[in-house]
Protein backbone atom coordinates (compact mmCIF):
# COMPACT_ATOMS: atom_id res chain seq x y z
CA UNK A 1 0.00 0.00 0.00
CA UNK A 2 1.13 3.52 -0.71
CA UNK A 3 2.55 5.52 2.14
CA UNK A 4 3.38 9.02 0.88
CA UNK A 5 6.51 10.40 2.55
CA UNK A 6 4.72 13.65 3.30
CA UNK A 7 2.41 11.87 5.77
CA UNK A 8 5.34 11.16 8.07
CA UNK A 9 5.57 14.86 8.91
CA UNK A 10 2.27 15.08 10.87
CA UNK A 11 2.86 11.54 12.18
CA UNK A 12 6.15 12.38 13.87
CA UNK A 13 4.86 15.83 14.76
CA UNK A 14 2.11 14.17 16.83
CA UNK A 15 4.61 12.22 18.89
CA UNK A 16 7.01 15.14 19.37
CA UNK A 17 4.06 17.31 20.32
CA UNK A 18 2.79 14.75 22.86
CA UNK A 19 6.14 13.98 24.48
CA UNK A 20 8.24 17.15 24.32
CA UNK A 21 6.45 18.99 27.17
CA UNK A 22 6.58 15.87 29.38
CA UNK A 23 10.27 15.33 28.65
CA UNK A 24 11.17 18.93 29.50
CA UNK A 25 9.20 18.68 32.73
CA UNK A 26 11.02 15.52 33.83
CA UNK A 27 14.44 16.98 32.98
CA UNK A 28 13.68 20.15 34.91
CA UNK A 29 12.72 18.11 37.98
CA UNK A 30 16.43 17.17 38.33
CA UNK A 31 17.50 20.82 38.35
CA UNK A 32 19.94 21.80 41.07
CA UNK A 33 19.01 25.48 40.79
CA UNK A 34 15.91 27.30 42.03
CA UNK A 35 14.37 27.95 38.62
CA UNK A 36 11.71 25.76 37.05
CA UNK A 37 12.81 26.94 33.60
CA UNK A 38 16.63 26.99 33.32
CA UNK A 39 18.74 23.94 33.99
CA UNK A 40 21.76 24.60 36.25
CA UNK A 41 22.96 21.06 36.93
CA UNK A 42 21.81 17.64 38.08
CA UNK A 43 20.40 17.14 41.58
CA UNK A 44 17.77 15.11 43.39
CA UNK A 45 17.17 17.74 46.04
CA UNK A 46 13.64 18.63 44.88
CA UNK A 47 12.53 15.05 45.44
CA UNK A 48 13.71 15.43 49.04
CA UNK A 49 11.87 18.74 49.44
CA UNK A 50 8.79 17.05 48.06
CA UNK A 51 8.88 14.18 50.56
CA UNK A 52 8.73 16.71 53.41
CA UNK A 53 5.81 18.72 52.05
CA UNK A 54 2.84 17.90 54.27
CA UNK A 55 0.30 19.57 52.04
CA UNK A 56 1.23 17.29 49.18
CA UNK A 57 1.24 14.20 51.38
CA UNK A 58 -2.20 15.14 52.77
CA UNK A 59 -3.44 15.68 49.23
CA UNK A 60 -2.12 12.27 48.23
CA UNK A 61 -3.89 10.57 51.15
CA UNK A 62 -7.15 12.38 50.35
CA UNK A 63 -6.89 11.40 46.68
CA UNK A 64 -6.42 7.75 47.61
CA UNK A 65 -9.39 7.85 50.02
CA UNK A 66 -11.65 9.42 47.37
CA UNK A 67 -10.49 7.02 44.66
CA UNK A 68 -10.99 3.96 46.86
CA UNK A 69 -14.42 5.02 48.13
CA UNK A 70 -15.78 6.03 44.75
CA UNK A 71 -14.37 2.91 43.07
CA UNK A 72 -16.16 0.63 45.56
CA UNK A 73 -19.53 2.34 45.03
CA UNK A 74 -19.08 2.61 41.27
CA UNK A 75 -18.00 -1.02 40.88
CA UNK A 76 -20.99 -2.42 42.80
CA UNK A 77 -23.62 -0.16 41.22
CA UNK A 78 -22.04 -0.20 37.75
CA UNK A 79 -21.80 -4.00 37.65
CA UNK A 80 -25.43 -4.36 38.73
CA UNK A 81 -26.49 -1.82 36.11
CA UNK A 82 -24.60 -3.70 33.41
CA UNK A 83 -26.24 -7.01 34.33
CA UNK A 84 -29.68 -5.39 34.52
CA UNK A 85 -29.24 -3.65 31.17
CA UNK A 86 -27.83 -6.66 29.34
CA UNK A 87 -30.14 -9.33 30.72
CA UNK A 88 -33.43 -7.80 31.78
CA UNK A 89 -34.37 -4.77 29.68
CA UNK A 90 -34.11 -3.72 26.10
CA UNK A 91 -34.75 -0.10 26.96
CA UNK A 92 -32.70 2.36 24.88
CA UNK A 93 -33.57 5.14 27.31
CA UNK A 94 -32.07 3.20 30.22
CA UNK A 95 -28.93 2.58 28.16
CA UNK A 96 -28.58 6.27 27.40
CA UNK A 97 -29.24 7.23 31.02
CA UNK A 98 -26.55 4.83 32.28
CA UNK A 99 -23.99 6.40 29.93
CA UNK A 100 -25.03 10.00 30.57
CA UNK A 101 -22.60 10.78 33.42
CA UNK A 102 -19.70 9.79 31.15
CA UNK A 103 -20.94 11.91 28.25
CA UNK A 104 -21.96 15.13 30.01
CA UNK A 105 -19.17 17.72 30.30
CA UNK A 106 -17.51 17.48 33.73
CA UNK A 107 -18.30 21.14 34.40
CA UNK A 108 -22.03 20.49 34.03
CA UNK A 109 -21.95 17.54 36.44
CA UNK A 110 -19.85 19.63 38.83
CA UNK A 111 -22.24 22.58 39.04
CA UNK A 112 -25.23 20.23 39.24
CA UNK A 113 -23.71 18.56 42.29
CA UNK A 114 -22.66 21.87 43.84
CA UNK A 115 -26.20 23.23 43.48
CA UNK A 116 -27.69 19.98 44.80
CA UNK A 117 -25.38 19.81 47.83
CA UNK A 118 -26.13 23.49 48.48
CA UNK A 119 -29.88 22.93 48.30
CA UNK A 120 -29.86 20.05 50.79
CA UNK A 121 -27.31 22.02 52.86
CA UNK A 122 -24.76 19.25 52.95
CA UNK A 123 -21.42 20.31 54.39
CA UNK A 124 -18.83 19.67 51.68
CA UNK A 125 -15.85 17.42 52.29
CA UNK A 126 -14.17 14.26 51.06
CA UNK A 127 -17.38 12.22 51.09
CA UNK A 128 -19.18 14.67 48.80
CA UNK A 129 -16.35 14.10 46.30
CA UNK A 130 -16.59 10.32 46.80
CA UNK A 131 -20.30 10.43 45.88
CA UNK A 132 -19.57 12.70 42.91
CA UNK A 133 -16.74 10.57 41.52
CA UNK A 134 -18.80 7.40 41.91
CA UNK A 135 -21.40 9.00 39.62
CA UNK A 136 -19.24 9.17 36.49
CA UNK A 137 -17.14 6.11 37.38
CA UNK A 138 -20.31 4.03 37.57
CA UNK A 139 -21.03 4.82 33.90
CA UNK A 140 -17.56 3.62 32.86
CA UNK A 141 -17.77 0.43 34.95
CA UNK A 142 -21.23 -0.32 33.52
CA UNK A 143 -19.95 0.19 29.97
CA UNK A 144 -16.89 -2.03 30.44
CA UNK A 145 -18.78 -4.86 32.21
CA UNK A 146 -21.56 -4.66 29.66
CA UNK A 147 -19.17 -5.25 26.74
CA UNK A 148 -18.17 -8.48 28.44
CA UNK A 149 -21.79 -9.53 29.01
CA UNK A 150 -22.86 -8.99 25.41
CA UNK A 151 -20.07 -11.27 24.24
CA UNK A 152 -20.70 -13.87 26.97
CA UNK A 153 -22.36 -17.23 26.45
CA UNK A 154 -25.69 -17.58 28.35
CA UNK A 155 -25.80 -21.37 28.01
CA UNK A 156 -23.88 -21.87 31.28
CA UNK A 157 -26.48 -19.87 33.16
CA UNK A 158 -29.29 -21.82 31.51
CA UNK A 159 -27.56 -25.10 32.41
CA UNK A 160 -27.26 -23.98 36.01
CA UNK A 161 -30.96 -23.15 36.13
CA UNK A 162 -31.86 -26.47 34.46
CA UNK A 163 -29.86 -28.32 37.09
CA UNK A 164 -32.05 -26.75 39.75
CA UNK A 165 -29.98 -23.80 40.99
CA UNK A 166 -32.03 -20.74 41.92
CA UNK A 167 -31.46 -17.33 40.30
CA UNK A 168 -29.36 -16.06 43.22
CA UNK A 169 -27.06 -19.09 43.29
CA UNK A 170 -26.74 -18.97 39.50
CA UNK A 171 -25.79 -15.31 39.62
CA UNK A 172 -23.23 -15.76 42.40
CA UNK A 173 -21.66 -19.00 41.15
CA UNK A 174 -21.95 -18.70 37.37
CA UNK A 175 -22.53 -15.16 36.13
CA UNK A 176 -20.30 -13.27 38.54
CA UNK A 177 -17.15 -15.40 38.10
CA UNK A 178 -17.48 -15.06 34.32
CA UNK A 179 -17.64 -11.30 34.70
CA UNK A 180 -14.65 -10.95 37.02
CA UNK A 181 -12.10 -9.77 34.40
CA UNK A 182 -14.56 -7.12 33.21
CA UNK A 183 -15.29 -6.00 36.76
CA UNK A 184 -11.57 -5.75 37.58
CA UNK A 185 -10.92 -3.75 34.40
CA UNK A 186 -13.87 -1.46 35.20
CA UNK A 187 -12.69 -0.93 38.77
CA UNK A 188 -9.15 -0.09 37.59
CA UNK A 189 -10.57 2.40 35.13
CA UNK A 190 -12.73 3.98 37.85
CA UNK A 191 -9.76 4.24 40.21
CA UNK A 192 -7.50 5.87 37.60
CA UNK A 193 -10.20 8.32 36.52
CA UNK A 194 -10.78 9.38 40.12
CA UNK A 195 -7.03 9.83 40.82
CA UNK A 196 -6.70 12.36 38.01
CA UNK A 197 -10.08 14.04 38.23
CA UNK A 198 -9.90 17.77 38.90
CA UNK A 199 -13.00 19.74 37.87
CA UNK A 200 -15.68 17.87 39.83
CA UNK A 201 -13.46 17.55 42.91
CA UNK A 202 -12.67 21.27 42.75
CA UNK A 203 -16.38 22.16 42.87
CA UNK A 204 -17.54 19.61 45.43
CA UNK A 205 -14.77 19.45 48.03
CA UNK A 206 -15.39 22.67 49.98
CA UNK A 207 -12.70 24.71 51.71
CA UNK A 208 -11.22 22.32 54.24
CA UNK A 209 -9.74 19.53 52.17
CA UNK A 210 -7.77 19.17 48.94
CA UNK A 211 -7.07 16.27 46.60
CA UNK A 212 -3.68 16.06 44.91
CA UNK A 213 -4.77 17.60 41.58
CA UNK A 214 -6.24 20.53 43.53
CA UNK A 215 -3.02 20.93 45.54
CA UNK A 216 -1.02 21.01 42.30
CA UNK A 217 -3.44 23.47 40.72
CA UNK A 218 -3.27 25.91 43.61
CA UNK A 219 0.53 25.57 43.92
CA UNK A 220 0.90 26.44 40.24
CA UNK A 221 -1.27 29.53 40.69
CA UNK A 222 1.19 30.80 43.29
CA UNK A 223 4.18 30.29 41.02
CA UNK A 224 6.20 27.39 39.68
CA UNK A 225 9.05 25.65 41.48
CA UNK A 226 11.09 22.56 40.58
CA UNK A 227 9.23 20.89 43.48
CA UNK A 228 6.11 20.67 41.30
CA UNK A 229 8.24 19.29 38.49
CA UNK A 230 9.49 16.55 40.81
CA UNK A 231 5.95 15.70 41.87
CA UNK A 232 4.85 15.70 38.23
CA UNK A 233 7.71 13.38 37.26
CA UNK A 234 6.73 10.89 39.98
CA UNK A 235 3.05 10.95 38.98
CA UNK A 236 4.00 10.48 35.32
CA UNK A 237 6.13 7.48 36.23
CA UNK A 238 3.28 5.98 38.30
CA UNK A 239 0.64 6.36 35.59
CA UNK A 240 2.98 5.19 32.79
CA UNK A 241 3.82 2.08 34.79
CA UNK A 242 0.15 1.44 35.57
CA UNK A 243 -0.92 1.77 31.92
CA UNK A 244 1.87 -0.46 30.63
CA UNK A 245 1.19 -3.05 33.35
CA UNK A 246 -2.52 -2.94 32.49
CA UNK A 247 -1.66 -3.42 28.82
CA UNK A 248 0.52 -6.45 29.67
CA UNK A 249 -2.20 -7.93 31.90
CA UNK A 250 -4.89 -7.69 29.21
CA UNK A 251 -2.47 -9.27 26.74
CA UNK A 252 -1.82 -12.19 29.08
CA UNK A 253 -5.57 -12.49 29.67
CA UNK A 254 -6.23 -12.53 25.93
CA UNK A 255 -3.61 -15.15 25.13
CA UNK A 256 -4.91 -17.38 27.95
CA UNK A 257 -8.44 -17.02 26.60
CA UNK A 258 -7.21 -18.12 23.17
CA UNK A 259 -5.38 -21.22 24.46
CA UNK B 1 -42.60 -18.13 38.59
CA UNK B 2 -43.52 -16.91 35.15
CA UNK B 3 -40.76 -15.73 32.82
CA UNK B 4 -41.98 -12.17 32.52
CA UNK B 5 -42.37 -11.79 36.27
CA UNK B 6 -38.78 -13.02 36.70
CA UNK B 7 -37.67 -10.49 34.12
CA UNK B 8 -39.34 -7.61 35.92
CA UNK B 9 -38.02 -8.70 39.29
CA UNK B 10 -34.49 -9.05 37.85
CA UNK B 11 -34.65 -5.64 36.21
CA UNK B 12 -35.87 -4.13 39.45
CA UNK B 13 -33.24 -5.79 41.65
CA UNK B 14 -30.31 -4.99 39.37
CA UNK B 15 -31.28 -1.59 38.04
CA UNK B 16 -32.99 0.22 40.89
CA UNK B 17 -29.88 0.99 43.04
CA UNK B 18 -27.93 2.49 40.13
CA UNK B 19 -31.03 4.21 38.80
CA UNK B 20 -31.78 5.77 42.18
CA UNK B 21 -28.18 7.00 42.32
CA UNK B 22 -28.48 8.57 38.86
CA UNK B 23 -31.79 10.22 39.70
CA UNK B 24 -30.64 11.70 43.01
CA UNK B 25 -27.13 12.80 42.01
CA UNK B 26 -27.59 13.64 38.34
CA UNK B 27 -31.19 14.18 37.19
CA UNK B 28 -32.43 16.07 40.25
CA UNK B 29 -29.29 18.28 40.31
CA UNK B 30 -29.65 19.05 36.58
CA UNK B 31 -33.33 19.88 37.07
CA UNK B 32 -32.37 22.19 39.94
CA UNK B 33 -29.73 23.92 37.80
CA UNK B 34 -32.23 24.46 34.99
CA UNK B 35 -34.90 25.74 37.35
CA UNK B 36 -32.40 28.28 38.72
CA UNK B 37 -32.29 29.97 35.32
CA UNK B 38 -35.66 31.67 35.94
CA UNK B 39 -34.98 32.75 39.54
CA UNK B 40 -33.10 35.64 41.11
CA UNK B 41 -29.74 35.47 42.80
CA UNK B 42 -29.50 35.44 46.56
CA UNK B 43 -27.44 38.12 48.22
CA UNK B 44 -24.80 35.70 49.48
CA UNK B 45 -24.98 33.07 46.75
CA UNK B 46 -27.79 30.58 46.44
CA UNK B 47 -31.11 31.61 44.99
CA UNK B 48 -34.25 33.60 45.78
CA UNK B 49 -37.32 31.88 44.39
CA UNK B 50 -38.83 34.84 42.55
CA UNK B 51 -39.45 34.56 38.84
CA UNK B 52 -37.31 36.63 36.48
CA UNK B 53 -36.24 36.59 32.82
CA UNK B 54 -33.26 38.77 33.64
CA UNK B 55 -30.75 35.90 33.39
CA UNK B 56 -31.72 35.16 29.80
CA UNK B 57 -31.65 38.86 28.90
CA UNK B 58 -28.14 39.06 30.30
CA UNK B 59 -27.10 36.06 28.20
CA UNK B 60 -27.76 38.12 25.05
CA UNK B 61 -25.54 40.92 26.25
CA UNK B 62 -22.88 41.35 23.49
CA UNK B 63 -20.18 40.77 26.10
CA UNK B 64 -21.40 37.26 26.92
CA UNK B 65 -22.31 36.47 23.33
CA UNK B 66 -18.76 37.28 22.29
CA UNK B 67 -17.42 34.87 24.94
CA UNK B 68 -19.72 32.16 23.58
CA UNK B 69 -18.54 33.01 20.06
CA UNK B 70 -14.86 32.89 21.10
CA UNK B 71 -15.39 29.53 22.82
CA UNK B 72 -17.02 28.13 19.69
CA UNK B 73 -14.17 29.47 17.57
CA UNK B 74 -11.43 28.11 19.85
CA UNK B 75 -13.08 24.68 20.10
CA UNK B 76 -13.64 24.58 16.32
CA UNK B 77 -10.03 25.52 15.50
CA UNK B 78 -8.80 22.90 17.98
CA UNK B 79 -11.01 20.25 16.37
CA UNK B 80 -9.85 21.07 12.84
CA UNK B 81 -6.19 21.11 13.93
CA UNK B 82 -6.65 17.76 15.69
CA UNK B 83 -8.18 16.35 12.52
CA UNK B 84 -5.34 17.68 10.34
CA UNK B 85 -2.57 16.07 12.36
CA UNK B 86 -4.66 13.21 13.76
CA UNK B 87 -5.82 11.80 10.43
CA UNK B 88 -2.38 11.24 8.87
CA UNK B 89 -1.14 9.86 12.20
CA UNK B 90 -4.02 7.37 12.47
CA UNK B 91 -3.62 6.50 8.77
CA UNK B 92 0.04 5.60 9.18
CA UNK B 93 -0.47 3.74 12.46
CA UNK B 94 -3.11 1.59 10.77
CA UNK B 95 -0.53 0.52 8.17
CA UNK B 96 2.36 -0.24 10.51
CA UNK B 97 3.41 -3.87 11.08
CA UNK B 98 1.43 -5.45 13.95
CA UNK B 99 4.22 -5.15 16.54
CA UNK B 100 4.78 -1.45 15.93
CA UNK B 101 1.08 -0.74 15.65
CA UNK B 102 0.36 -1.58 19.30
CA UNK B 103 3.38 0.40 20.44
CA UNK B 104 2.39 3.43 18.36
CA UNK B 105 -1.17 3.32 19.71
CA UNK B 106 -0.10 2.96 23.33
CA UNK B 107 2.27 5.89 22.84
CA UNK B 108 -0.62 8.02 21.61
CA UNK B 109 -2.85 7.13 24.56
CA UNK B 110 -0.19 7.14 27.28
CA UNK B 111 -0.08 10.91 27.93
CA UNK B 112 -3.86 10.88 28.17
CA UNK B 113 -3.63 8.66 31.26
CA UNK B 114 -1.43 11.08 33.14
CA UNK B 115 -2.70 13.88 35.28
CA UNK B 116 -4.49 16.51 33.24
CA UNK B 117 -3.30 19.46 35.36
CA UNK B 118 0.30 18.30 35.04
CA UNK B 119 0.06 18.02 31.28
CA UNK B 120 -1.22 21.58 31.04
CA UNK B 121 1.42 22.74 33.50
CA UNK B 122 4.14 21.20 31.30
CA UNK B 123 3.17 23.71 28.62
CA UNK B 124 3.68 26.70 30.89
CA UNK B 125 7.25 25.48 31.49
CA UNK B 126 7.86 25.04 27.79
CA UNK B 127 6.40 28.34 26.65
CA UNK B 128 7.07 30.74 29.51
CA UNK B 129 9.36 33.77 29.13
CA UNK B 130 12.63 32.01 30.10
CA UNK B 131 11.39 28.60 28.90
CA UNK B 132 12.80 26.17 26.35
CA UNK B 133 11.13 27.58 23.25
CA UNK B 134 12.31 31.11 23.92
CA UNK B 135 15.84 29.91 24.77
CA UNK B 136 15.96 28.02 21.48
CA UNK B 137 14.71 31.08 19.61
CA UNK B 138 17.27 33.27 21.41
CA UNK B 139 20.07 31.06 20.04
CA UNK B 140 18.78 31.97 16.59
CA UNK B 141 18.82 35.61 17.59
CA UNK B 142 15.05 35.90 17.86
CA UNK B 143 12.62 36.86 20.58
CA UNK B 144 11.94 36.63 23.42
CA UNK B 145 8.26 36.33 22.57
CA UNK B 146 5.23 36.31 24.84
CA UNK B 147 4.13 32.81 23.96
CA UNK B 148 1.80 32.22 26.86
CA UNK B 149 -1.54 33.76 27.63
CA UNK B 150 -3.24 34.13 24.28
CA UNK B 151 -5.87 32.23 22.33
CA UNK B 152 -3.21 30.37 20.34
CA UNK B 153 -1.79 28.94 23.56
CA UNK B 154 -5.26 27.81 24.59
CA UNK B 155 -5.68 26.01 21.27
CA UNK B 156 -2.26 24.35 21.71
CA UNK B 157 -3.15 23.21 25.23
CA UNK B 158 -6.54 21.84 24.18
CA UNK B 159 -5.03 20.13 21.14
CA UNK B 160 -2.35 18.57 23.32
CA UNK B 161 -4.89 17.32 25.85
CA UNK B 162 -7.46 15.87 23.45
CA UNK B 163 -5.47 14.75 20.37
CA UNK B 164 -5.61 11.08 21.52
CA UNK B 165 -9.42 11.29 21.47
CA UNK B 166 -9.23 12.17 17.77
CA UNK B 167 -6.62 9.57 16.78
CA UNK B 168 -8.35 6.56 18.40
CA UNK B 169 -11.74 6.66 16.59
CA UNK B 170 -9.97 7.58 13.34
CA UNK B 171 -7.63 4.64 13.75
CA UNK B 172 -10.60 2.34 14.42
CA UNK B 173 -12.34 3.57 11.25
CA UNK B 174 -9.25 3.36 9.01
CA UNK B 175 -8.21 -0.04 10.37
CA UNK B 176 -11.60 -1.51 9.41
CA UNK B 177 -11.20 -0.49 5.76
CA UNK B 178 -10.69 -3.29 3.30
CA UNK B 179 -7.27 -2.67 1.69
CA UNK B 180 -8.62 -4.25 -1.52
CA UNK B 181 -10.85 -1.22 -2.06
CA UNK B 182 -7.82 1.03 -2.26
CA UNK B 183 -5.92 -1.46 -4.42
CA UNK B 184 -8.87 -1.65 -6.79
CA UNK B 185 -8.97 2.13 -7.00
CA UNK B 186 -5.24 2.27 -7.72
CA UNK B 187 -5.48 -0.52 -10.31
CA UNK B 188 -8.20 1.39 -12.07
CA UNK B 189 -5.74 4.23 -12.48
CA UNK B 190 -6.68 6.58 -9.67
CA UNK B 191 -3.81 8.57 -8.17
CA UNK B 192 -3.03 8.25 -4.45
CA UNK B 193 -4.82 11.46 -3.69
CA UNK B 194 -7.90 10.59 -5.76
CA UNK B 195 -8.12 7.22 -3.99
CA UNK B 196 -7.94 9.00 -0.67
CA UNK B 197 -10.56 11.56 -1.65
CA UNK B 198 -13.00 9.16 -3.31
CA UNK B 199 -12.51 5.94 -1.32
CA UNK B 200 -10.68 6.27 2.01
CA UNK B 201 -12.09 9.57 3.24
CA UNK B 202 -15.80 8.92 2.52
CA UNK B 203 -15.60 5.50 4.20
CA UNK B 204 -14.00 6.92 7.33
CA UNK B 205 -16.45 9.81 7.80
CA UNK B 206 -18.04 8.15 10.89
CA UNK B 207 -14.60 8.07 12.54
CA UNK B 208 -14.03 11.71 11.62
CA UNK B 209 -17.38 12.69 13.15
CA UNK B 210 -16.83 10.72 16.37
CA UNK B 211 -13.30 12.04 16.81
CA UNK B 212 -14.43 15.62 16.17
CA UNK B 213 -17.16 15.32 18.77
CA UNK B 214 -14.74 13.79 21.30
CA UNK B 215 -12.40 16.76 20.84
CA UNK B 216 -14.99 19.50 20.53
CA UNK B 217 -17.08 18.67 23.63
CA UNK B 218 -14.32 18.83 26.27
CA UNK B 219 -12.68 21.80 24.50
CA UNK B 220 -15.82 23.89 24.39
CA UNK B 221 -16.68 23.45 28.08
CA UNK B 222 -13.12 23.74 29.36
CA UNK B 223 -12.13 26.21 32.02
CA UNK B 224 -8.83 24.86 33.35
CA UNK B 225 -6.79 25.24 30.16
CA UNK B 226 -7.99 28.80 29.38
CA UNK B 227 -7.26 29.73 32.97
CA UNK B 228 -3.77 28.21 33.11
CA UNK B 229 -2.64 29.03 29.57
CA UNK B 230 -4.88 31.91 28.54
CA UNK B 231 -4.23 34.33 31.38
CA UNK B 232 -6.80 36.96 32.16
CA UNK B 233 -7.18 38.32 28.66
CA UNK B 234 -9.07 35.50 27.09
CA UNK B 235 -11.90 33.67 28.76
CA UNK B 236 -14.16 30.94 27.52
CA UNK B 237 -17.71 30.09 28.54
CA UNK B 238 -16.40 27.51 31.04
CA UNK B 239 -14.52 30.26 32.89
CA UNK B 240 -17.69 32.36 33.02
CA UNK B 241 -19.64 29.46 34.52
CA UNK B 242 -16.89 28.77 37.04
CA UNK B 243 -16.70 32.43 38.06
CA UNK B 244 -20.44 32.76 38.51
CA UNK B 245 -20.52 29.75 40.82
CA UNK B 246 -17.27 30.07 42.74
CA UNK B 247 -16.43 33.79 42.84
CA UNK B 248 -19.30 36.05 41.74
CA UNK B 249 -21.77 33.78 43.55
CA UNK B 250 -24.49 34.47 41.01
CA UNK B 251 -25.82 30.91 40.73
CA UNK B 252 -28.88 31.70 38.58
CA UNK B 253 -26.79 33.40 35.90
CA UNK B 254 -24.16 30.64 36.10
CA UNK B 255 -26.97 28.12 35.59
CA UNK B 256 -28.22 30.07 32.55
CA UNK B 257 -24.72 30.11 31.05
CA UNK B 258 -24.36 26.37 31.54
CA UNK B 259 -27.75 25.85 29.93
CA UNK B 260 -26.42 27.75 26.90
CA UNK B 261 -23.31 25.54 26.96
CA UNK B 262 -25.44 22.38 27.00
CA UNK B 263 -27.72 23.77 24.28
CA UNK B 264 -24.76 24.23 21.94
CA UNK B 265 -23.57 20.68 22.61
CA UNK B 266 -27.05 19.21 22.06
CA UNK B 267 -27.33 21.00 18.70
CA UNK B 268 -23.93 19.57 17.75
CA UNK B 269 -24.94 16.06 18.81
CA UNK B 270 -28.03 16.29 16.62
CA UNK B 271 -25.98 17.55 13.66
CA UNK B 272 -23.47 14.76 14.26
CA UNK B 273 -26.15 12.06 14.39
CA UNK B 274 -27.72 13.44 11.20
CA UNK B 275 -24.37 13.56 9.39
CA UNK B 276 -23.46 10.06 10.58
CA UNK B 277 -26.71 8.68 9.19
CA UNK B 278 -26.07 10.27 5.80
CA UNK B 279 -22.50 9.01 5.65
Amino acid sequence: MRRPKLLYVPFWLSYVFLYLPIAVLVIMSFNSGESAYTFDGFSLKWYGVLAEDERILDGLVNTLIVATGSTVIATVLGTMMAVGLARFTKSKIMDALALMPAVLPDLVLAIGLLVFYGTIQLTLGLYSVVLAHALFSMAFVAAVVRTRLTGADTSLEEASRDLGAGPVVTFMKVTLPQLTPGIVAGALLAFTLSLDEFVIAYFTIGNNEQTLPIVIYSMIRFGVTPKINALAAILLLVSFTAVIAGQRLTKIGESRAQD
Amino acid sequence: MSRSRGRWLGAFVFLSPGLAYLVVLMLVPLALVFSYTVFQRGRFGGVVYEFTTENFERLFDPLYLSVLGDSLKIAAITTVAALLIGYPTAYLIAQLPRRWKTLALVAIVLPFWTNFIIRVYAWTILLSGPGLVNSALAKLGLGPFELLYNQGTIVAGLLYSYLPLMVLPLYAAIEKLDPQLREASANLGASGFTTFRKVTLPLTVPGVLTGSLFVFVPSFGNFVIPEMLGGNKSIMVGNLVRNQFLSARDWPFGATLSLALIAVLVVLLIVQAWAARRA
